[in-house]
């Protein structure tokens, strides 16, 4: 009874940046001007926080990226082996009683019963069943309380306590063995060893990182200890864990944030040095060419080239064997659309930079050997705009998370079977219409996609503060 | 200081200023000023002099409080107007700062705010020091501009920075610094952003107004010849301290510091030619390692134990002279060398290497949506030049004359528009990138900023090997590595430097590099655009002996593109003087800068301050260079010419010989 690992386009992606950032650590470590600048991010102490948060969304999402089918069980031991339809994750293995622990409908966080009354049949004591308007009790939200439904303040303080008195002993603890790491490779007594991680007095901001950790480990500890038993987020109007949901949102935003850069990059970088270096009518092409694109609204081409690639996908159904894979195209095809609307900005942001490096008397005297163009934007040009590439990528991972909320809130982003920020947020539209109102997947998914953001922000601060040879010299 | 003096005429009195960087998060702070202390009295020049990195602009920043932010003051005091200014509030200092003494900065182009008028700007000042409103502002601030010899000023006052040239611009900053009847006002650097020429106007301006107002002046400079030309006292910085103060007349006569004689001896001039020049060895200590005894001892040639142990004290020689050195005693006062003609060797006929041949380079002016040509920069407009074996041609000129274009079009950096390029013998333009390649080998370029020149991404040893990379010279491995190590030696860096990256080094060792990139190659010519200008007078000694001895060990010829006279006359054979595109005057270094036909040539050579007590006449020119784009009709000098007549308004002169090789494009030449 094994499972049949499934390679999604998106995983293949993620799973090869994963690489390529590999790769460009490896290659920036042997490159003292780009090593040095990754050490400046490192001092930086809430760019070291926000990177700490960033990490473990990132964890999530990779977990989210193995994918398998699970295996059918079979009637008879000599058939061969049946793959359900269904593609799961590793995150979703580990979350499986969060998936599969379905209500009814609508409940709040932490609740026992159900947000809306029903007709509840009840056998009264003298065996006659009355039809009894009530909220009935949720199927797996508190059942471990059983008829004692009182108890629940008390046993959900009770878990909140235990569990925070764990995360704290956990964080004393990957304190105490950083510290004794720190004192051993410094050579110094530990208590001194400890001093110094406590006032930051290291190589890269360790304290940031431990605090941020700790701040982490202090949230999700509570959480982690209720959602066993209790829906902490509630649920949604079909039932499903809204904490599940947010979960999986995760993959679905850093492949936006991510893969989309793929597109661009290739792009923005190709087209940006050639106008700049070549100027003459290479330059006047590829303006002419990102003023016309940048001139037509965004939404608009997005609206169009999602709908062209809907009715594509929608004709052609053999080309998907489940589901999964079929949202999982138009996953990619919307980074390849957004991809190919958002390199505008960098593109001419590094065609003025190489405007400028290529008078500069470097490039002139690479010319005066006669050096070979391409060398020359290859060697010279290229890696004096790292920096400029560096810094857009971290700055437009945000503002791509948050477009894909936006297009999937007016109809046009993912997948409807895609869990991302912004199919929640589009639920919560009808929901907040609701009365009583149903407030808690939107805040779900307002309070995780804003931290994601804004830790990719801070990010994309120090980022540019280390990476800005401008920023450096005041 | 023991000069008789009344008190009620001190102006500014500094006593053990110092300030320091505050560096990394450890609340260190690193002291760029360490004890200084002078006198300033109303009505005088003070020249503060140093190599840049002394600390002369701290001290002047830490005089208006004006710091960076990382910038200390640590102590001290600053007497001005009999108030301490480090003990003001920053409300009073704000009164101070424009009303009591104002500053003129370098960069005339960067000091002007871009959005607002001149008018704007002097009113801001008279607004606030003079309290002034309404009609008054505009009716003084047109004053302020008449007085600092704006033409058209009435026009000015509505104008914008960028619809003035740098020494407009330069005057503008005066007015405004003027605006609030400053009693002593700082110069740092003024004239360095601006050519000989318009320098010789700005300097006399200051003086002037100086003379008029009885303003005190802190001038502060690296130039010895502004100093000679402005100061009454001289204070020499090095290393954040004061090592030597005396009035102008002992200064240039009998100066005592070890430093002051070598800053004197590494001046190029034509007393020197034939020999290398006095270089002082190593750097200037960083902030952060300074040695505990004097200075300036690691780089002194008289040191002694006494002078690592302790720290020289003041002594003072009489007169208003006093030096910090431990051995001025014993070390015999330097007489300047008599500038005398030195005797040159005769020219000899060296074959031809480099024949340029009415060069013209024309940059098309487009406007409008078409982007239709409306007409033409004429950068070079028929440059003709000969160039021999072994040989150094300099090319001078003000800034936009086209003399750099003119280099780079030679070796086709900058494609050419007309005329004819021979290499040995071979015609170079119109040949295809291709055929040129292997041209390239013969001809190399040195660029003038040591710190664009050098990509900061790649080593030094890689840096090296691109041109025998792109040129195919030698084998890729050992045979380069030890091509790069035998460079490196050749312009005296370590062969480790190969393993390094530029932002390791100082200005003067990347230049070094550049200039061992250049030899890699092998080449026969080697364009030196102004190589030395952006270096101080000590590393400019270090690399113009390094031409020097590269040029007699290899035979190398020098196009050499430069403004300063001072290098022509100690390294070039032959001359051509450049005024708007076209060559005026070209000749021997002797029959062009000791008798000298075109009167633009003369005009920019008594402009030239000299580091001496002579006092030459300055033959002044008025205006500025007009625009590439729309020269004069006729001699395109004459608008600017004391001689010009109506024949110089309608023809360009013919080109008149006055000797084998003295030839001059001048009707009354």
């Amino acid at each position: 009874m094994s499972i049949q690992p499934v390679l999604l386009w998106s995983d293949a992606l993620i799973w090869l940046l994963v690489l390529g950032v590999v790769a460009f650590g490896w290659a920036s470590s042997r490159t003292p001007p780009l090593r040095a600048a990754w050490r400046r991010v490192g001092r930086n102490r809430p760019g070291m926080a926000a990177a700490t948060v960033l990490l473990v969304f990132v964890l999530i999402g990779l977990l989210d990226s193995l994918h398998y089918r699970p295996p059918l069980a079979n009637r008879t031991p000599d058939q061969p082996a049946a793959y359900s339809i269904e593609v799961l994750s590793a995150l979703d293995a580990l979350a499986a009683p969060l998936r599969t622990r379905m209500e009814k409908t609508y409940s709040a966080p932490l609740a026992t019963r159900a947000y809306a009354k029903e007709s509840i049949e009840v056998r009264d004591a003298g065996g006659a069943v009355h039809a009894v308007r009530d909220f009935p009790r949720l199927a797996f939200g508190g059942a471990h309380l059983g008829e004692d439904e009182a108890q629940r303040d008390a046993d959900v303080l009770g878990r909140v306590l235990a569990a925070e008195v764990v995360a704290l002993a956990l964080i004393l603890v990957v304190s105490g063995v950083g510290a004794v790491l720190l004192a051993r490779r410094q050579a110094i007594p530990w208590p001194q060893a400890v001093r110094r991680l406590w006032r930051g007095d290291t190589d890269i901001a360790w304290n940031a990182v431990l605090f941020s950790l700790g701040a982490l480990a202090l949230t999700a500890a509570p959480l982690l200890a209720l959602c066993v038993d209790y829906h902490v987020f509630g649920t949604d109007k079909v039932g499903q864990d809204v904490f599940y949901q947010v979960l999986k949102s995760v993959r679905t935003a850093l492949v936006i944030g991510l893969v989309t850069t793929l597109v661009t990059l290739p792009i923005a970088v190709a087209l940006g040095i050639l106008a700049g270096y070549w100027r003459g009518w290479v330059d006047d092409l590829i303006q002419y060419l990102y003023t016309t694109l940048s001139s037509i609204p965004g939404v608009l081409l997005i609206a169009a080239a999602v709908l062209m690639m809907q009715v594509v996908i929608d004709t052609h159904p053999q080309w998907f064997a489940t589901a999964a894979e079929r949202a999982d195209l138009r996953l990619l095809a919307l980074c390849l659309i957004l991809g190919m609307t958002s390199w505008t900005g960098l593109c001419r942001l590094l065609r003025g930079e190489t405007l400028k490096l290529r008078e500069l008397e470097y490039i002139q005297a690479a010319q005066a050997f006669g050096v070979a163009d391409l060398r020359i934007l290859a060697r010279h040009i290229l890696p004096n705009l790292m920096h400029l590439v560096i810094i857009a990528l971290v700055m437009d991972f945000s503002g791509l998370v948050l477009s894909e909320a936006v297009l999937s809130y007016v109809g046009i982003g993912v997948d409807p079977t895609t869990i991302s920020f912004g199919t929640m947020i589009n639920n919560a539209r009808m929901e907040l219409a609701r009365e009583p109102m149903v407030w808690w997947s939107l805040a779900a998914a307002f309070s995780f996609m804003f931290a994601l953001v804004l830790a990719a922000n801070v990010l994309a601060d120090a980022v540019r503060d280390a990476f800005d040879p401008r920023a450096a010299v005041a | 200081m023991n000069a008789p003096m009344k008190n009620d005429d001190l102006l500014l009195r500094v006593r053990d200023l110092r300030m320091g960087f505050a560096a990394g998060r450890g609340g260190q702070v690193l002291t760029a000023v360490d004890g200084v202390s002078f006198d300033l009295r109303a009505g005088e020049t003070l020249a503060l002099l140093g190599e840049s990195g002394c600390g002369k602009s701290a001290t002047a920043l830490s005089l208006l409080r004006l710091l960076p932010p990382a910038g200390r003051v640590l102590g001290g005091e600053v007497d001005f107007a009999g108030s301490d200014l480090l003990r003001l509030s920053e409300a009073e200092m704000r009164s101070v700062r424009g009303g009591g003494m104002a500053m003129i900065f370098q960069e005339p182009a960067t000091s002007l705010n871009p959005v607002l008028t001149v008018g704007r700007q002097i009113g801001e000042v008279l607004e606030r020091h003079r309290g002034l409103s309404g009609t008054a502002v505009a009716a003084r601030a047109l004053e302020l501009l008449q007085a600092v010899g704006l033409s058209d000023a009435e026009r000015r006052l509505g104008e914008y920075p960028f619809q003035l040239s740098g020494g407009m611009k330069q005057r503008v900053m005066i007015a405004m610094a003027l605006a609030g009847e400053p009693r002593l006002l700082i110069a740092d650097e003024p004239t360095t952003a601006l050519d000989v020429t318009i320098q010789a106007q700005i300097l006399d301006l200051l003086r002037g107004l100086q003379d008029e107002r009885r303003m005190g002046m802190l001038l502060i400079t690296h130039d010895l010849g502004v100093v000679a030309r402005m100061a009454q006292r001289v204070g020499v910085m090095y290393a954040g301290e004061i090592v030597e103060e005396a009035p102008r007349e002992i200064f240039f006569t009998a100066p005592r510091h070890p430093y002051t004689h070598k800053l004197f001896a590494a001046l190029p001039d034509v007393a020197a030619r034939g020999r290398a020049l006095e270089t002082i060895p190593g750097q200037v200590p960083p902030l952060s390692a300074m040695p505990a005894g004097c200075r300036f001892a690691d780089r002194c040639p008289h040191v002694e134990v006494r002078c690592r142990e302790r720290s020289p004290g003041w002594t003072d020689l009489g007169g208003g002279h006093r030096v910090r050195c431990h051995r001025f005693a014993e070390i015999a006062p330097a007489h300047r060398g008599d500038p005398g003609v030195a005797v040159m060797p005769p020219a000899m006929p060296t074959p031809s290497l480099l024949t340029v041949d009415a060069l013209k380079v024309h940059f098309p002016i487009r406007r409008g949506l078409l982007r239709q040509t409306v007409g033409h920069v004429k950068a070079v407009d028929g440059v003709s030049l000969e160039l021999g074996r072994g040989r150094t041609l300099a090319l001078v000129g003000e800034s936009g004359c086209g003399k750099t274009t003119a280099g780079k079009a030679i070796l086709r950096l900058i494609e050419p528009t007309g005329g004819s390029v021979h290499l040995d013998g071979r015609e170079l333009t119109g040949l295809p990138r291709a055929a040129l390649r292997p041209l390239r080998r013969q001809m190399q370029m040195v660029f003038q900023d040591p710190f664009a020149s050098l990509n900061p991404r790649l080593t030094v040893g890689d840096i090296l090997a691109e041109g025998m990379q792109a040129l195919a010279i030698g084998d890729a491995g050992p045979e380069r590595a030890a091509a790069i190590a035998r460079l490196l030696g050749q312009v005296g860096l370590p062969v480790d430097a190969a393993g390094r990256y530029p932002h390791e080094f100082s200005g003067g060792q990347r230049q070094r590099i550049a200039i061992a990139r250049v030899l890699a190659v092998q080449p026969d010519l080697i364009v030196c655009d102004e190589p030395t200008s952006a270096l101080d007078v000590s590393v400019q000694a270090q690399i113009l002996n390094l031409l020097k001895s590269l040029q007699e060990s290899l035979g190398l010829a020098f196009l050499f593109i430069t403004h300063n006279f001072a290098v022509v006359d100690y390294l070039a054979h032959d001359v051509a003087v450049m005024y708007l595109g076209r060559i005026v005057e070209r000749g021997r270094v002797d029959e062009v800068l000791r008798a000298p036909r075109h009167p633009y040539t003369q005009a920019l050579l008594s402009a030239v301050p000299s580091p001496g007590l002579d006092d030459r006449p300055v033959i002044r020119l008025a205006g500025e260079t007009p625009s590439p784009a729309k020269p004069p009709s006729g001699c395109h000098f004459h608008p600017r010419c004391p001689r010009a007549s109506e024949l110089c308004r309608t023809s360009y002169p013919d080109e008149r010989s006055f000797s084998v090789s003295h030839r001059v494009n001048c009707h009354h030449a």
